[in-house]
């Protein structure tokens, strides 16, 4: 997934003024991703030319998309990555350690017993073992990424977020389901 | 405290030019129309004092159409020429109507959407709302006393990328100019985020006639941001309408009833549904056709009763709006009722139990939506100047693409902020292959047949090249309106084919221009005569904005040779405009517009780098 449209000459950390780091200030993005906004959205230019009209249009999406990535840890790691020129390989680098691999087994034979026990009080408690564990990974890519500058761990620890976030996406889709 | 420069995108118009525009709630049980006066949002009556227009529309023998309370009046009497709720079958095919043999029309099974045939031919659902926006736009300029600039129309906010289309088709077809399609929970957030200097998370619980929403908004210093939205978008008032009807016929062993015994008990059912609002119990009468005289007594727990699993279908989106908001019932700092169908007792108690605290209840639930889409209109039509004001929404559904084994693969996620837009790689399957089938999707699940088609095509001219070679690069953009464009383009080689689609329910403008025509009412109308009066307006809109940016900042932005191009398109455009063709003044503004597509750029860049560097320059000063 990466962006469309115009071409970047800044980067999304530079597009949002906040430093170049895995630890942000959320704050500040938030504000300043509501001074661009307040800028670029195409409710200032409803009543304008046409040309303006569709430039807006370009720069919003911009800001959305950039907002995004910056917002979300996983996406901003990712992104804080690539940077840096270091592709996660999420896709294609599977290569997990092996006790890493059998605790995913263990959460998702979890989860699908207590989907199939129907017990949506288990899988909130799933859910929030799930966020602790995300907590854990992100303090390591805050000091794999601004303090060690070690970008080949940080891409190991991104691909483990990304399993995790399947699982949690999984707990998702079991409580829709359970609500139906 | 961090000084912040925000500097004006766009000059606003001057105050002598205040430009009418209006905000339409095109509800299912009724519709409004409201507007900006003196800086008061207020529903424009009716010459007989009345704001809520019926959405009732009765199409007559001779051709002549009534809307409104003329038509509700009869409708028992001509049940199959009078629809109401109409917006049920915007942008639906038949097979998602539902319980079709239950009312009382004669539907017609057209490709994309399902028609009505009347006594005066057969209609499509478009051209129903389009009498009722008519009679709005009407209403709006007899009261404002003039030609309205544009309106901003509300939809719900899980209306999906057809229905949200056939909605601008109608508009389009009565002759307004959309300014914006707005979320109608979003309208009402604003009406009530202004009237009450709201601040924190607010959940608008909208249940309408034939409609539910959920939207989680963060409402913050002039900024609407939602968070989450959710719905079902063929639930509302209605079917508890029709529980009621369901519960008579089986109390009084009835069965297979014509059109006009349907159409009277239906009405019967709503008016005790009313009445059980504020009575504990409620005696419904009718005298059948056939003789059989209908007594029945309801109680308000009787309707508790039957309405009980209703109820409970809204609670799984507020459950699933909350989830992707990432917030539980506890963050909900007010709860804010919009709809008619919120003052049924049993929908509050059970608002009130799922966010433990008593729903906000003190803007009219029936107007809130047209109060706040007018303050909307406002600004677009630029009245009013907008900088202290953001309003942020997202778009509903998640929208895919069929991948193979029939199965989706999402591009754009649900809950996305608007304008959005994702690109995604694809490839060839077999060697050799030029052709590739593109097939847009709608929905949350898996299986490319439990969602909702929006578009097919086909993306040709693809090189030959070992399967898997191709790079095709499928772009999704949501626009503010959330509508959805999709393009298609073969990168590896260079080539390019591109490709934007319309959904396919959604009306070509030839289709419309047809439709203007097939009608009775515009068949007297000048068509030409109104399309020049409209690309004059927009022609006069385009120069004045041009200029304004030229007195702004022309000098320090552009060359010589740029401005001399651009002062060249305008007096091309303001020389073409003297004259009657609207075609050749489409084309002046069309090169007009070319003309100034960097200089556009530039202006924004300007005021991008202008407001992060109006930031550092203050923090400097801390």
């Amino acid at each position: 997934m990466s962006a469309i449209g115009i071409d970047f000459q800044q980067n999304f950390f530079q597009l949002f003024n906040v430093p170049s780091r895995f630890q942000i200030d959320m704050v500040l993005l938030e504000q300043n991703y509501r001074v661009l906004q307040a800028q670029v959205h195409p409710d200032k230019f409803t009543h304008l030319s046409e040309s303006e009209r569709r430039v807006s249009m370009q720069w919003a999406t911009r800001v959305n998309e950039g907002y995004q990535i910056l917002r979300k840890p996983l996406d901003r790691a990712r992104y804080l990555l690539s940077l840096h020129g270091v592709e996660t390989q999420e896709e294609t680098n599977t290569a997990m350690p092996v006790d890493f691999l059998m605790q995913q087994m263990e959460w998702r034979e979890a989860i699908e017993d207590a989907q199939q026990a129907k017990d949506v009080a288990q899988l909130d408690v799933l859910l929030s073992k799930l966020r602790n564990d995300v907590k854990e990974l992100q303090k390591l890519l805050e000091l794999n990424i601004d303090i060690q500058q070690d970008f080949i761990a940080a891409a190991g620890v991104v691909r483990k977020l990304k399993f995790i976030e399947k699982l949690a996406e999984q707990i998702d889709s079991a409580l829709d389901e359970l609500d139906n | 405290m961090a000084l912040l420069q925000i500097s004006e995108p766009g000059l606003s118009a001057a105050p002598h030019q205040h430009r009418l525009a209006v905000g339409i709630d095109l509800g299912t049980t009724n519709s409004l129309v409201a507007t900006v006066r003196n800086s008061i949002s207020l529903v424009l009556n009716d010459q007989d004092g009345r704001a809520l227009l019926p959405s009732v529309v009765r199409y007559l023998p001779d051709g002549g159409v009534q809307v409104g309370d003329v038509a509700q009046a009869v409708q028992s009497e001509d049940p199959i020429n009078t629809i109401v709720s109409v917006k049920r079958f915007m942008g639906r095919g038949l097979a998602d109507v539902g319980d079709v043999a239950n009312m009382p029309y004669r539907f017609v099974d057209a490709p994309g959407m399902v028609q009505l045939r009347t006594v005066a031919g057969v209609k499509s659902p478009v051209e129903v709302s389009a009498e009722i926006l008519n009679v709005l736009r009407v209403r709006a300029e007899q009261s404002l006393g003039g030609e309205l600039v544009g309106a901003v129309i509300t939809v719900p906010a899980y209306f999906d990328d057809a229905q949200r289309q056939a909605t601008k088709d109608a508009a389009k077809l009565a002759g307004v100019n959309v300014l914006r399609l707005l979320n109608e929970p979003t309208a009402a957030a604003i009406a009530y985020g202004l009237d009450n200097a709201a601040e924190g998370i607010y959940a608008v619980y909208d249940l309408g006639g034939g409609t539910f929403d959920i939207s989680i908004l963060k409402l913050s210093k002039g900024v609407f941001e939602v968070l989450a939205t959710n719905g079902d978008s063929a639930l509302g008032g209605d079917d508890f309408d029709h529980r009621i009807y369901c519960g008579l016929l089986e109390k009084n062993k009835l069965s297979a009833l014509g059109a006009h015994d349907t159409r009277l008990l239906l009405t019967r059912a709503r008016a005790a549904k009313e009445e059980l609002t504020d009575h504990a119990e409620t005696r419904i009468t009718a005298m059948l056709s056939g003789g059989d005289l209908i007594d029945t007594l309801l109680t308000q727990k009787d309707f508790h009763d039957m309405t009980l699993n209703l109820v409970a279908r809204t609670m799984q989106p507020m459950r699933r709006a909350l989830r992707d908001a990432e917030l539980s019932a506890d963050d909900i700092k007010g709860v804010v009722m919009v709809g008619g169908s919120t003052r049924m007792p049993q929908v509050q108690r059970a608002v009130a139990e799922f966010f433990k605290q008593t729903p906000l209840t003190n803007l009219d639930p029936d107007k809130v939506v047209a109060l706040g889409a007018a303050i909307q209109a406002n600004v677009l039509a630029g009245n009013r100047n907008a900088d202290e004001w953001l309003l942020l929404d997202v778009s509903p559904l998640s929208l895919g693409i069929e991948t193979m084994g029939g199965l989706t693969e999402k591009i754009i996620p649900r809950n996305s902020t608007i304008p959005t837009a994702r690109a995604q790689e694809f490839t060839t399957f077999k060697d050799g292959q030029t052709a590739m089938s593109i097939h847009v999707v709608q929905g949350e699940r898996e299986l490319v047949s439990d969602c909702r088609s929006l578009a097919r095509f086909e993306l040709r001219g693809i090189p030959p090249m070992v399967a898997g070679s191709a790079r095709i690069r499928v772009t999704y953009q949501i626009d503010a309106d959330g509508l959805l464009s999709v393009s298609a383009r073969e990168q590896s080689s260079g080539v390019e084919s591109h490709i934007v689609v319309k959904p396919s329910y959604g009306l070509s403008d030839a289709e419309i221009a047809q439709m203007l025509q097939d009608s009775g009412r515009h068949a007297h109308d000048d068509m030409r005569a109104r399309a020049l009066r409209e690309q004059q307006v927009e022609a006069n809109q385009l120069l004045e904005a041009v200029s304004n940016a030229l007195d702004q900042d022309g000098n320090t932005l552009l060359n010589e040779e740029q401005k001399t191009r651009i002062l060249a398109a305008m007096g091309a455009l303001r020389n073409e405009l003297q004259g009657t063709d609207h075609l050749v003044i489409k084309r002046a503004a069309a090169q007009l517009n070319d003309a100034t597509v960097t200089y556009a750029q530039a202006r924004m860049d300007k005021s991008v780098s202008h407001a992060l560097t109006g930031q550092k320059i203050s923090e400097l000063d801390n």
